[in-house]
């Protein structure tokens, strides 16, 4: 069979996945409860033992693991390895308590790349085709999981990083790129120009991973049609590795969660019950084989539905829809991941009342982030350039906070709807998750 | 002598501007002098009242967001030159002007004119030496 790039695993009978997953999570168990004082605490006070977990049916038992203690054990409580194994480090955007910093063995990387490269075979990647890598190199995870999966393959890999279009644009004619990876809005703007640009026939394209930000199947189409390609989906985060957790295969029905890595449970996330296969419910991963950073049962907050039922492709790992949602109140604009409480924080610093409205929506393929805040007579002055110096200085500072402009726009006091219990802060209107 | 200014936010959307003239003509106010500066997404309403005191309690119950800011007002005869007669008096003696707006006054012959400087107490002192008086609040009753 074509477009595996390790079948053996990728087509693995599911009794002998499971098996494996099994043998794997016992071992990991045992390694975390060793070398992790935060687990082994965890265990302890939940009276579990090593011996307890044998195998995946035994994996429910374990504690779950929060965003919230990834930020009390930053940077180094949950370090599976000593330091000296460790050769790199990755991270989120965002500050100090919602950044991630991931470590990693080289083992680990491998583990990583080899998803990658799994996720660039399933499309049809081949050693003969050029990778166009446009995600962002560097502490993100994109490009840096990308590159690696393509090196795997022996495709020729070209390190774009994200940015200046026209070279982007020009790099593709002259080298003939095949297969592009970057996020999705990126991947409409840039067919999009070229439509425009009318440089579509100079153009050689024939799949791309898209990933890091949600999108919708019309946005799928669109992509398709404006780059000539076939548009796939990547799924991944920075806590579990990076992207080729999971990646859609030809058949376009979902991403195949790389099962022999990351053993994938939907719970309930009010609950903390697994649900059945086919409910929604909260993601939660457990890395089996990753030493230097062992997440296991890590809630993503990603709402999504499993399924077993066998795919066209002959793949036999776990397939997850898109996720439907989240259980937290995490935006992702512009690829960033942006909490409410990092927008309260800056407008408490800056003097204004916490009571705000954040407005995402999505212009063309941009997404746009307008925060309404209150204004308030200690701001307000006579003057035209004062107020508007006041707005502005607040937009520099919600950029420094997320990394990314958005706009900032005053308004008349006790027009911003107070209500009992949890406030609506958020309207996206970009309607990502229907 | 300066007179009160009070500056209301507003925002740029169309009816604000009729809500806050409703609420100054329902509390019995009389609007002397008005003045609006526009950004993108607000506005500020700059007025001169007959009563800033009775003004500021309405616009306070309101909930609307105001300041209020010491002006100059000046008479400026109303011939050829008359404005640039008074614009030279601050250019020349390097007082800042920030904003200026005319307004209708009670007497004929002459125009009314608001100014808003960065140095009040400069502006007066200037305005003094060249003998030229300042409309107060009391001037600005109907």
């Amino acid at each position: 069979m074509k477009n595996y790039y390790q079948p053996e695993i990728e087509t693995m009978p599911l009794e002998e996945l499971q098996a494996l997953q099994s043998e794997r999570l016992a071992a990991q168990v045992q390694h975390v409860y060793e070398n992790v004082p935060f687990y082994r605490g965890k265990m302890d006070a939940a009276g579990i033992k090593p011996e307890d977990i044998k195998g995946i049916e035994d994996l429910h038992k374990l504690p779950f693991i929060t965003k919230d203690d990834l930020r009390d054990q930053y940077p180094y409580g949950l370090l599976g390895v000593p330091l000296d194994q460790v050769v790199r480090i990755q991270s989120t955007s965002g500050t100090t308590g919602r950044r991630v910093v991931a470590f990693y063995t080289q083992d680990d990387i491998n583990v990583w790349e080899d998803c990658c490269a799994r996720a660039l075979v399933a499309v049809g990647a081949t050693k003969e085709d050029v990778c166009h890598v446009s995600y962002g190199y560097g502490l993100f995870t994109g490009g840096p999981g990308l590159n690696g999966g393509s090196h795997k393959v022996g495709c020729l890999t070209l390190p774009m990083s994200s940015g200046n279009t026209e070279r982007q644009i020009q790099f593709m004619e002259d080298l003939g790129s095949t297969i592009l990876c970057c996020t999705p809005s990126y991947a409409s703007y840039l067919g999009e120009t070229i439509t425009e640009q009318g440089r579509k026939d100079n153009i050689k394209l024939k799949a791309g991973i898209f990933g890091a930000e949600p999108w919708t199947e019309e946005m799928r189409r669109d992509i398709e049609k404006t780059l000539g390609i076939k548009a796939y989906d990547i799924y991944g985060l920075t806590e579990i590795s990076g992207p080729g957790v999971s990646f859609e295969c030809q058949a376009q029905a979902g991403m195949h969660i790389q099962e022999d890595h990351f053993i994938p449970e939907i719970i309930d996330p009010d609950t903390g019950e697994v649900l059945p296969e086919g409910e929604v419910g909260e993601l939660v991963f457990s890395c089996i084989t990753k030493k230097a950073f062992p997440l296991l049962r890590y809630r993503t907050r990603d709402l999504c539905i499993l399924t077993r039922e066998q795919c066209s492709c002959g793949r036999t790992h776990v397939r997850m829809m898109k996720p439907k949602g989240r259980s937290d109140d995490m935006l992702i604009v512009k690829g960033v991941n942006v909490f409410p409480s990092q927008i309260e924080t800056v407008l408490i610093n800056k003097g204004y009342p916490a009571n705000y409205l954040i407005i995402v929506d999505r212009v063309g393929t941009n997404d746009t982030m307008e925060v309404q805040v209150e204004m308030t007579a200690e701001m307000f002055s006579d003057s035209l350039k004062e107020v508007a110096a006041r707005e502005k200085e607040l937009v520099e500072a919600i950029k420094a906070m997320l990394g990314i402009k958005i706009k900032v726009k005053l308004v008349a006091p006790k027009t911003i709807a107070r209500s009992e219990g949890k406030a609506k802060r958020v309207d996206d209107r970009r309607k990502l998750y229907d | 002598m300066t007179v009160k200014q009070i500056s209301v936010f507003l925002e740029n959307k169309p009816g604000q501007l009729a809500a806050f003239t409703d609420v100054i003509s329902k509390g019995g106010i009389n609007l002397r002098a008005l003045s609006l500066a526009e950004a993108e997404d607000f506005g500020i309403v700059r007025v001169i009242v007959d009563n800033v005191y009775n003004a500021t309690a309405i616009l306070k119950e309101e909930h609307y967001i105001f300041s209020i800011t010491d002006v100059i007002a000046l008479e400026i005869p109303d011939t050829p030159g008359g404005l640039n007669q008074m614009i030279h008096v601050f250019g020349d003696n390097d007082v800042n002007l920030e904003y200026m707006y005319a307004f209708a006054g009670n007497k004929t012959g002459v125009a009314n004119m608001i100014f808003r400087v960065k140095n009040v107490d400069k502006a007066i002192e200037v305005l003094k030496e060249k003998g030229i008086k300042t409309l107060t609040q009391d001037d600005l009753k109907a």
